[in-house]
């Protein structure tokens, strides 16, 4: 008699505070479902290979400029000016192809040889893709409408700043692909890493905010997901530098018409014995310790990842409040648009391009001797008894009878 | 949808300040010689006077050398750059942003330390050698010049501030796009240059050439108007200038390949720590019969002629410069237009500023890039040898061996006896 409407309540009350648990956490539920959605169509994509991985490169992309030309249009409620939709695409058309052309003809050198008609292509490319944008460009001049002045240029300038943003550093992002699918992988995910740990430091431990842009942004977390996130790319470069399929340069093998990652891994894959400075010493205990070389790189990449790439997220945060927008797009329920899961990566990319060439790679000995062939037969020789002098002198070419 | 405020973008074109009317900064002097004439004249003689001023500064930093003249772009960069983001403050307001002058001039630097040190490399490269230091950053140049952006980013994320985000970040967009323009094409004009003061000289003076017949011909003939934007431009006007200014280039052309000063490459010389222009002119600059086709024939009445080749490519830089190169002046009356400014700036009196002289030489300097790399120039060789010289043994080996093979292939080099 007593338990009957005790019992009631109890169970109303437990009722109520289940929805209410499901309610507030429905938005957790939602953005936690789409982030494992995310990470495993990331990882099919891997297993599938290089090629699949610049197809999906290049539609984010498309999507992030889409998003970006879209708040253009509704800040400055120009939906009907006069051709712009039309020349905002071709304009992405013309830089892609651009962009896209240089890199297959590197890296399709063998494909390419075989067809003429690709050949006239190359050898003219930056003569055909300056026509091509100078046609946008006389278009735009020529469809200036008297009233609107004002508005189409800035439609113009936001359509080239986007460009200049999402398609550079999507080439950039393929072309460290090209060099090999670990200098995509440990990038992107010491992005990811610091975003992630960067929250979970800040939701146990955050008091002192960091930056006004973010509120929500502490430096506790700051800190806490460097730490993390050089350790995290630490250990993964370890696992992945084992593979061939991660640490080879993609070619394109004309036979099987695929791409191959087989090769002999570079002196940065392969283990070295480095001794422990004396501090680590008394800490580990150990004096040598057996790394791959391009974990010592990792952790700059890791570095640059936690401390430099977050101001790309404070400069989309400030981009957005300037714009009173709440998100690029809706895109991704509970996450917001494509932009919004890749405004760090921008900066990223570009510095591991920068990283790989300043530091890693050297030049492309292929693409040296097809400008080597281009040249005059004097200049030939000229460099072709340079270097042999040069390879006598290091020793690694016999004088020949004839000097 | 959320609800987007937009006080400074939604006002109508007419909402735009008008800029406040340029003070007249001319001479004295000028203005007491020519008190007695009318307004009109003045205005044309003023104008005339400072052509032939520029016009003879000109001929004399052409005298002084080539690095006079990259002097002179450098600073006309410089001065395009201030008056365009001079015209970003007053249409924005922006003058009491915080730090955004700094960094604009930070960011100006920035990317002129990245292009000149690519350029200083290349053709420094003797004097380069013998300096420790230097070579240091010319190695890492391209990671220096990144760590310099990002440091100015970073400044600007930080210099946010509440109340002025959409500011801020419109001037952060009009310094790229700034940059973008004036500094690039300064750089090309720059490499252009070192090719050979005739690919810096023909294009502009053709520029010039197009301005100044287009002019006289529809001031003589011109009654068809050629685009809304620019309403004194004419139909008649454009054609004449493109037939005045192609002869002009080819004439022009005939005269500048007859000289070395004119047609080499610019080098430095380590010794006497000059520029030298002397070289064995190449084939483009030495005189070859053509056979005149059969339509020309009846109205010269000449079976050959001889010209040199670069007089056909000097067609094609003059007919671009009149059919493409006006499109750059449209576009800068339209942007003229757009916030409501008479001219750039007033930096020479009867002509408004630095910009207004050269817009439409800004389209003109990226295609004559693109023409040199496309159809003219080929890989320099010894920055070639330079990137060979960083190979691995391995690489330098196999490239050596398919450079070889291919020498003997072709009958350049004697197969030796040890193959």
């Amino acid at each position: 008699m007593f338990s009957c409407p005790v019992a009631f309540i109890f169970i109303y009350n437990c009722v109520l505070f289940i929805l209410f648990v499901l309610n507030r956490w429905k938005n957790w539920w939602i953005r936690g479902i789409l982030t494992l959605a995310m990470i495993s169509v990331f990882f099919l994509i891997i297993y599938l290979g290089s090629f699949m991985l610049m197809l999906l490169v290049l539609s984010i992309q498309v999507k992030c400029y889409h998003e970006i030309i879209t708040i253009g249009y509704r800040v400055y409620h120009s939906y009907d000016l006069p051709w712009f939709r039309s020349l905002s695409w071709y304009f992405l058309l013309c830089v892609n192809y651009f962009f896209y052309g240089e890199t297959v003809a590197d890296y399709f050198a063998t494909f390419v040889q075989r067809r003429e008609q690709l050949q006239f292509l190359i050898r003219y490319h930056r003569f055909i893709s300056f026509a091509l944008y100078l046609t946008g460009f006389c278009m735009f001049v020529l469809s200036l409408v008297k009233k609107h002045y004002r508005l189409q240029f800035y439609m113009f300038a936001w359509t080239h700043v986007t460009l200049l943003i999402t398609v550079t550093q999507s080439h950039l992002v393929i072309q460290n692909l090209f060099e090999g699918m670990i200098w995509f992988l440990v990038p992107i995910s010491s992005v990811i890493c610091n975003d992630i740990t960067a929250y979970i430091f800040g939701f146990f431990f955050g008091r002192t905010p960091l930056i006004k842009l973010s509120p929500k942004k502490t430096w506790e977390g700051f800190i806490g997901g460097f730490f993390s996130t050089v350790v995290f790319g630490f250990i993964f470069s370890y696992f992945l530098a084992q593979h061939q399929y991660f640490v080879c340069p993609v070619e394109y093998n004309s036979e099987t018409n695929r791409f191959m990652t087989e090769c002999e891994p570079s002196e940065l894959f392969q283990m070295k014995k480095y001794s422990v400075p004396p501090l680590l010493q008394a800490v580990l205990g150990w004096e040598t310790v057996n790394m791959y070389p391009f974990q010592m790189h990792s952790i700059a990449l890791s570095t640059f990842a936690s401390l430099i790439g977050p101001f790309g997220g404070f400069f989309a945060s400030g981009f957005k409040r300037a714009f009173k927008i709440k998100d690029f797009a809706d895109t991704i329920p509970g996450h917001g648009g494509i932009m919004d899961r890749f405004d760090c990566q921008y900066l990223m990319a570009t510095f591991v391009h920068v990283y790989i060439t300043s530091f890693i790679r050297g030049p492309n000995p292929s693409k040296l001797l097809k400008q080597l062939l281009i040249l005059q037969p004097e200049q030939q020789l000229s460099v072709y008894k340079t270097l042999k002098s040069h390879l006598v002198e290091k020793g690694i070419l016999q004088p020949s009878l004839r000097g």
